[in-house]
């Protein structure tokens, strides 16, 4: 794709999304749009919400579980840019029905810097290091092409299908908690409808967050002191709508509930 | 609590499913020529099955839960799982070998294991009742294998199939109830090195120890109690997933530990 057609597809998704509708894939438009193209237009997405205000607060990484990579035909996770927009608090209502298209929760850990590390050759040791703490989250992710039809270089470009999330209130040191193997509930007005284990996601949420870094790096992009990296999905995605109430707890770090309006 | 089926009826089909189970080949679900038979009948050839065998000197060591998912009962039109028992050849130690060639189409789970220290028999015993009885918790590994053609079968039928148990593997760190977050503790289950399925504790019943309590239920139908001292396999927190011959399996457990093992 060539600039003027990248800067067009930005625009386009920056206003699909402030007008809550959907554009056809990328992928159908676009022959030849590789993944370096898509993190090109989702930019230019971002930087359209940091023009009309918005701030990055952190990173999100997708498509960390197998049963995502197989279903997009891709064996590497993706990222896309947090903004203080889509942060809510614990027991704050989700105004999904005002600000999403087709939304769906994942339940997730995210992980919060203490210092400012780039990459690449960074080590999960390196990750650790600079972790201030861990903290339970709920993604709750949307795409703004449409019915999901998404390949990789269609969500890559969609900011990764960042849509809100909501953090818990119990900040864990990682150094307290087995990563790897601590298990996660996800209920939905009340029903256990999901279980899984921080291994879901590429072994470890901290194999995701050092991919992540290792990754920028290479662009030059640190992760900074301070912000929020959510590390991708232990448990499958789950359709949400305005009025379902939906919680997550993750042994030993603690739990995060949301309630969708 | 009726019986459709005549003693020899029951007997036969003990000796049927119990041949299919010691010489490893498969069968077509009973129900599919026994259609009118109640959980009645089930249960007493599953009991017919221990029956045989402790006439011969195998040892019962221990009962298991299945079916604990609602998911999976949802799925199969069930209100309540099914328990069966586990036979003292059934033990593979960890680290161990589990001989392929003696089982059907094998699959493994991850499962948290509790030993008692009271007895339990109900009706009436909720999961604070099974809490109190026990004595430790651990990890386990089981493996089912059902004499069923392909795996497909409906409730009976596998009641009276011993609920597919098998073989299982038992060891890690055991823990006093109040020391796990039973509940949110995870499970990582790893074939040849590669993760293939991941859960918690809530996955059995909402809370493992319901598993417990539901058991001594279910057996209190019977008039039967669970002792002070009995091995439970509480059901699978990650789906069953199928395993090869040559393969090996490690299940990590959160704070409780890893077990290993192969198919050889």
């Amino acid at each position: 794709m060539n600039q003027d057609q990248i800067l067009q597809a930005g625009d386009e998704l920056y206003e699909a999304m402030v007008s809550r509708t959907t554009i056809k894939p990328f992928t159908e438009r676009f022959d030849d749009i590789t993944i370096e193209d898509a993190y090109h237009i989702s930019l230019r997405m971002i930087e359209r919400r940091v023009q009309a205000g918005e701030r990055i607060i952190g990173k999100k990484i997708g498509v960390t579980s197998k049963a995502v990579q197989n279903m997009l035909g891709v064996y590497q996770p993706d990222f896309g840019f947090l903004t203080d927009k889509m942060a809510y608090s614990q027991g704050q209502e989700m105004p999904i029905s005002e600000q999403l298209i087709q939304p769906k929760a994942e339940g997730e850990i995210a992980f919060v810097m203490k210092k400012d590390i780039i990459g690449p050759g960074l080590t999960n040791a390196d990750i650790l290091a600079a972790t201030d703490f861990v903290i339970p989250c709920f993604e709750v992710v949307d795409s703004r092409i449409e019915d999901w039809k998404i390949k990789i270089q269609d969500t890559v470009a969609d900011n990764a299908s960042c849509g809100l999330f909501v953090l818990g209130d119990t900040a864990v040191d990682p150094r307290k908690v087995d990563l790897a193997t601590c298990g996660m509930v996800v209920e939905k007005n009340g029903s256990i409808i999901s279980t899984g284990a921080g291994a879901a996601a590429l072994g470890s949420p901290v194999n995701c967050v050092t991919w992540l870094a290792n990754t920028l790096g290479q662009f030059g992009i640190p992760l900074k002191a301070g912000e929020v990296i959510l590390s991708g999905s232990l448990v499958p995605l789950e359709p949400v709508q305005a009025g379902d109430f939906m919680s997550v707890s993750i042994g030993g770090i603690g739990s995060a509930s949301v309630r969708f309006v | 609590m009726t019986n459709n089926l005549t003693k020899d009826q029951i007997e036969g089909l003990a000796e049927h499913l119990e041949n299919a189970e010691l010489k490893a080949f498969e069968v077509t679900k009973i129900t599919d020529d026994y259609p009118d038979m109640t959980y009645k009948d089930a249960f007493d050839i599953q009991w017919e099955i221990r029956r045989r065998k402790e006439a011969r000197g195998t040892k019962i060591v221990g009962m298991k839960m299945g079916l604990t998912s609602w998911a999976k009962m949802a799925q199969m039109g069930v209100e309540h799982p099914c328990y069966g028992f586990l036979a003292d050849y059934f033990t593979v130690p960890d680290g161990g070998e589990v001989k392929f060639d003696e089982l059907i189409h094998p699959k493994i789970e991850a499962e948290i294991a509790f030993v008692t220290k009271k007895p339990l028999k109900g009706p009436g015993v909720t999961i604070a009742d099974a809490l109190a009885a026990t004595d430790f918790v651990l990890p386990a590994v089981e493996v089912i294998d059902s004499r069923y053609k392909d795996f497909k079968f409906d409730l009976k039928s596998v009641i009276a199939d011993n609920s597919s148990s098998t073989r299982f593997i038992t060891g890690g760190q055991m823990v006093r109830p109040e020391e796990i977050d039973m509940k949110n503790f995870g499970v990582v289950m790893e074939i040849n090195g590669e993760v293939v399925a991941t859960g918690a504790g809530a996955a059995v019943l909402g809370h493992p120890a319901a598993s417990v309590a539901m058991l001594a239920n279910m057996m209190g139908e019977r008039g039967e109690e669970v002792p002070a001292g009995t091995f439970i396999m509480t059901g699978g927190i990650t789906a069953a997933v199928q395993i090869n011959k040559g393969d090996n399996f490690a299940v990590r457990y959160q704070g409780l530990g890893t077990i290993t093992g192969r198919f050889v």
